[in-house]
């Protein structure tokens, strides 16, 4: 029993860094139909960012600034107007290809200009237990699962509750609509790409303690917040963060009572189940497109 | 004038051809990228430095050192593929590759080219096939393990042991060796956990090993995944001791794991901390040319050019059909080649008997508390 309190917070803990990660698809492809398969790459790119910024002298909460804000600049705001934009023109599928080729080019730049070896990365929550229900569990879980939590209740709170929230909903819903009742949808655009990069840097941060700063980490971690964001609905925000936490729960579950060989067939045939009896997600909505 | 020019082309051409011929050329098939590239990196460091001194002496016989780097990409059919190309080269001796899954793959290779291998693998049943030219640097797992039983058993009386091993050849032969062992003594193996080469995520592997409560924990996987299971085995708080080999308490895990690899202990046919002048002499050298401390890879690297060196100057030519002939039985000692670092005997089957020692991570550092003699 101890066991599977023990697995639940871990699988919830890398649950929610898999959510932050789903989120930021389902953002990208609610304003702007865009399926960012260099998602997980983005993940690992932070990380080194911030590593460049330690070598080069900053201590870790400015390099966590600086790496956050760069990550912002690269991820978001280049990545919309050097890539997105210009292939956007082009439809869904090219531009997804990109994205792929975009994830094979992060990979390779990293391993070439940092290394192709893991490098250690420091954890903004220390180790160390605290008693919760008579388990003892890791602070490091609580803190990744608190700041996930945090950084997604603020994103609720920012769609929900705010005019700028609004305003972005109704470019996502109907960009026309939007347009002629004085939305500047462009901005809100660029803006849903600001909040992804926000969202992957702050996962880096949270899971590269645990997973090691590697240029190929990107791979495991893209692919499971995919399938959460699948599995959860691709067109809710929570349904991704539904999907997150589901993911990361059954990874888990499967790695103890399967067994580890086949606890990465577990999500994928749990992502088939779905596609087949509730293609739009768990707590997706139904929508149809003209083809 | 136009017969001289012909003579002045025709010499010119024949003293290159002539220094050319004069090199060794030794060929490396390493892991530079992927998952060992920890491994092959220190591997090819280490080739890099021993060739660097050789060559800076005067080299083999008074022939050059040349050595060609390919990358295996840590993938057996990779290693494979750029073994059979360094071979067509027709090299003096194939050095590499590290991994026990790619030696195991490429070793028929150059055996039917009947070129002398020497490598990194440490898979007992790497030299058990019958291969007369392959040659290990390090000790096989028929070596160490039962060292490593006896330690679990005798010195850190576990009465229960829960083993951890990575699913590949490398794990797989360790993890069998190491099983059988236990059993014998009478240790009870608790927890038998396979785990995935590059895996992330540890914490269901590790909320096992707590459940199953073990006196011990065997961790015995590659050097990234080891420093990431010690820092799940410190997040979940298991506080059993943890004994492995030299890839639990590499430098290169130290680094990563940080605070999580103090006190975990291990036991190490080489190790840059073993209290052996030479060896120290040897770390000096490598972090002053690399600006990083080596682990047991980068001194693998090195000794195996050396091998190359000792067993050329025993055959006074550079033959290499008689190579891996000479170098069965040969004892090296390191009074008389002191890039051999240790005294060392080779088997007729190419593994190595030699001193070792038994390690533990005391404040991020290998400290050295019992060295083990040679056998015979």
């Amino acid at each position: 029993m101890s066991n599977l309190f023990d697995l639940l917070v871990a699988g919830l803990a890398t649950g929610a860094i898999y959510a932050l990660v789903a989120v930021g698809f389902t953002l990208l492809w609610q304003t702007s139909q865009t399926i960012n398969f260099a998602q997980g790459e983005f993940v690992m790119l932070p990380a080194f960012l911030m590593l460049a910024a330690m070598h080069a002298g900053a201590p870790f909460w400015l390099a966590i600034i600086l790496g956050i804000l760069l990550s912002m600049i690269l991820l978001g705001l280049a990545f919309k107007m050097l890539l997105v934009d210009p292939m956007m023109r082009h439809g869904v599928l090219p531009l997804a290809i990109a994205t792929m080729a975009l994830a094979i080019g992060i990979k390779e730049a990293v391993k070439q200009f940092f290394s192709a070896e893991a490098s250690p990365f420091p954890s903004i929550v220390p180790t160390g237990d605290i008693s919760i229900l008579g388990h003892a569990v890791s602070l490091q879980s609580i803190g990744v699962l608190g700041v996930a939590i945090l950084a997604v209740l603020g994103l609720t709170t920012l769609l929900n509750r705010t005019s700028l929230g609004h305003q972005m909903q109704a470019a996502a819903q109907n960009p026309t609509v939007a347009r002629i009742i004085g939305v500047p949808v462009e901005r809100m655009i660029l803006l849903t790409f600001l909040i992804n990069a926000f969202l992957v840097a702050l996962a880096s941060l949270l899971i590269t303690p645990i997973y090691l700063a590697k240029f190929s980490s990107g791979e495991v971690l893209g692919q499971a917040a995919f399938i959460a964001a699948i599995v959860g609905g691709f067109n809710q925000v929570r349904g991704a963060i539904a999907g997150g936490l589901l993911i990361g729960v059954l990874d888990n579950l499967a790695a103890a009572y399967v067994s580890t060989q086949y606890r990465a067939a577990v999500p994928m045939i749990f992502l088939i189940a779905v596609i087949l009896f509730r293609p739009q997600g768990l707590l997706g909505r139904a929508e149809e497109r003209t083809v | 004038m136009k017969s001289t020019l012909l003579a002045g082309a025709l010499l010119a051409f024949a003293t290159a051809t002539s220094v050319h011929a004069q090199a060794i050329k030794l060929a490396d098939v390493a892991e530079l990228s992927g998952g060992g590239a920890t491994v092959g990196t220190n591997w090819k460091n280490g080739i890099d430095l021993a060739i660097e001194e050789i060559n800076a002496k005067g080299g083999v016989l008074g022939r050059k050192l040349e050595v060609t780097h390919a990358d295996s990409q840590s993938n057996p059919g990779v290693a494979r593929a750029q073994v059979q190309k360094a071979l067509d080269a027709e090299p003096y001796v194939l050095l590499g590759p590290g991994y026990s899954g790619s030696v195991k793959v490429t070793a028929p290779l150059a055996a039917e080219a009947g070129i002398a291998q020497i490598m990194g693998g440490e898979a007992a049943e790497l030299t058990q096939a019958g291969n007369k030219f392959l040659f290990r640097t390090s000790f096989g797992q028929q070596s160490s393990m039962p060292k490593v039983a006896k330690y679990i058993h005798d010195e850190m009386k576990a009465k229960t042991v829960a083993v951890v091993w990575v699913n590949n050849d490398f794990g797989r032969g360790g993890r069998d060796v190491v099983v059988k062992e236990l059993d014998r003594l009478g240790s009870k193996v608790v927890a038998d956990l396979s785990t995935e080469a590059g895996q992330a995520d540890f914490a269901a592997d590790v909320g096992k090993i707590k459940a199953a409560n073990p006196d011990a924990v065997f961790v015995y996987l590659n050097e990234e995944e080891s420093a990431r299971i010690l820092k799940e085995l410190k997040r979940q708080g298991v506080t059993a001791p943890l004994m492995g080999e030299t890839t639990l308490i590499g430098q290169k895990v130290i680094e990563l794991a940080g605070e999580a690899a103090n006190g975990a202990r291990g036991h190490v046919g080489l190790t840059t901390d073993a209290p052996v002048d030479l060896i120290k002499a040897f770390r000096e050298k490598f972090s002053k040319k690399y600006n990083y401390v080596p682990d047991h890879n980068g001194l693998k690297g090195y000794l195996a050019v050396y091998m190359v060196k000792a067993t050329t100057e025993k055959m006074g030519k550079v033959d290499p059909k008689k190579f891996a002939d000479t170098l069965h039985g040969l004892t090296i000692k390191a009074a008389d080649e002191p890039g051999i670092l240790m005294d060392v005997t080779f088997s007729d089957t190419g593994d190595i008997d030699r001193q070792s020692f038994l390690v533990e991570v005391v404040e991020g550092k290998q400290v050295v508390k019992q060295v083990l003699p040679k056998v015979k």
